[in-house]
């Protein structure tokens, strides 16, 4: 699925990384946790957040993270706007809650990077959306 | 015999630098990647040392962190002059946090920092003295 795409589900607005909306995502990873963002997130894959600060944007950028979605309505100050121009990490917000926003793409394909933790499995994405 | 260090440098990190922590990790990142290093290697080298800056960052009053790569892995060194650490098993479990409310805010500080790095190394040794500091040492291990 496109960014494009996400954005539209989302009814999104893109606060970074206009021309990187044709980027292809299969998977993502949902937390307001950075600590467990770095233990569990696999590159490629988008994160959910309701956290804003530059801290996000840095965790996205270590772990190659294809774009942010920042949930619950909220704009990330500039500081974070501007690390992620300068990384060139894409950044939408959504209105809709963290659960929301997880669960409106996952109906349309997107899956997490991995089921759950402990196990093995890392999901790379249905082949046929 | 240990192979030939190919890359070596070190970056100061000052505590309690909120905005700015991260950007040594992401310079490092840069490095390891134009060094031709594996992915994964980079991959994990990159988690470590960011959560060693924001340790430093979050705990200590300045620190150092030293790279040195070779043709087959990454060591990672993270020298920090602060409080120290009094329990260091109780440091390292998973949970046990002392950070103050701004690291809480910045999403770190639940006490996973640690056991992360620790995850993420092949080889994991931490030293730290009350009042002096604490030095980790993490080395990656191509595969």
């Amino acid at each position: 699925m496109t960014l494009s795409e996400i954005k539209e589900i989302l009814d999104a607005e893109v606060l970074v990384g206009n021309d990187q909306m044709n980027k292809e995502v299969k998977t993502a990873f949902s937390a307001d946790l950075m600590s467990d963002v770095l233990a569990f997130a696999k590159p490629g894959s988008l994160l959910l957040t309701g956290l804003t600060n530059p801290q996000v944007v840095r965790t996205s950028d270590i772990l190659d993270i294809a774009a942010i979605i920042v949930v619950r309505g909220k704009i990330p100050p500039q500081e974070t706007i501007r690390l992620a121009e300068e990384l060139k990490i894409p950044i939408l917000t959504t209105r809709y809650i963290l659960f929301e926003t997880s669960g409106r793409l996952h109906a349309r394909g997107i899956v997490g990077c991995i089921e759950k933790v402990g196990g093995d499995k890392i999901n790379v994405g249905r082949n046929n959306l | 015999m240990s192979a030939e260090i190919i890359y070596e440098d070190s970056f100061p990190v000052e505590g309690g630098s909120f905005t700015n922590a991260g950007h040594v990790s992401s310079r490092i990142k840069t490095i390891l990647k134009s060094l031709g290093v594996g992915n994964d290697t980079v991959r994990r080298a990159s988690i470590v040392t960011y959560e060693s800056e924001i340790n430093i960052v979050s705990y200590a009053r300045k620190g150092t962190i030293k790279i040195a790569v070779t043709s087959d892995s990454v060591e990672i060194d993270a020298v920090d002059e602060g409080p120290g650490i009094a329990d260091i098993e109780q440091a390292m479990q998973e949970g046990f946090s002392t950070a103050p409310p701004i690291v809480r805010e910045m999403g770190f500080g639940a006490g996973m920092g640690l056991s992360n790095m620790k995850k993420y190394s092949d080889v994991f040794e931490i030293n730290s003295e009350v009042g002096v500091g604490t030095h980790v040492t993490m080395k990656i291990v191509s595969l």
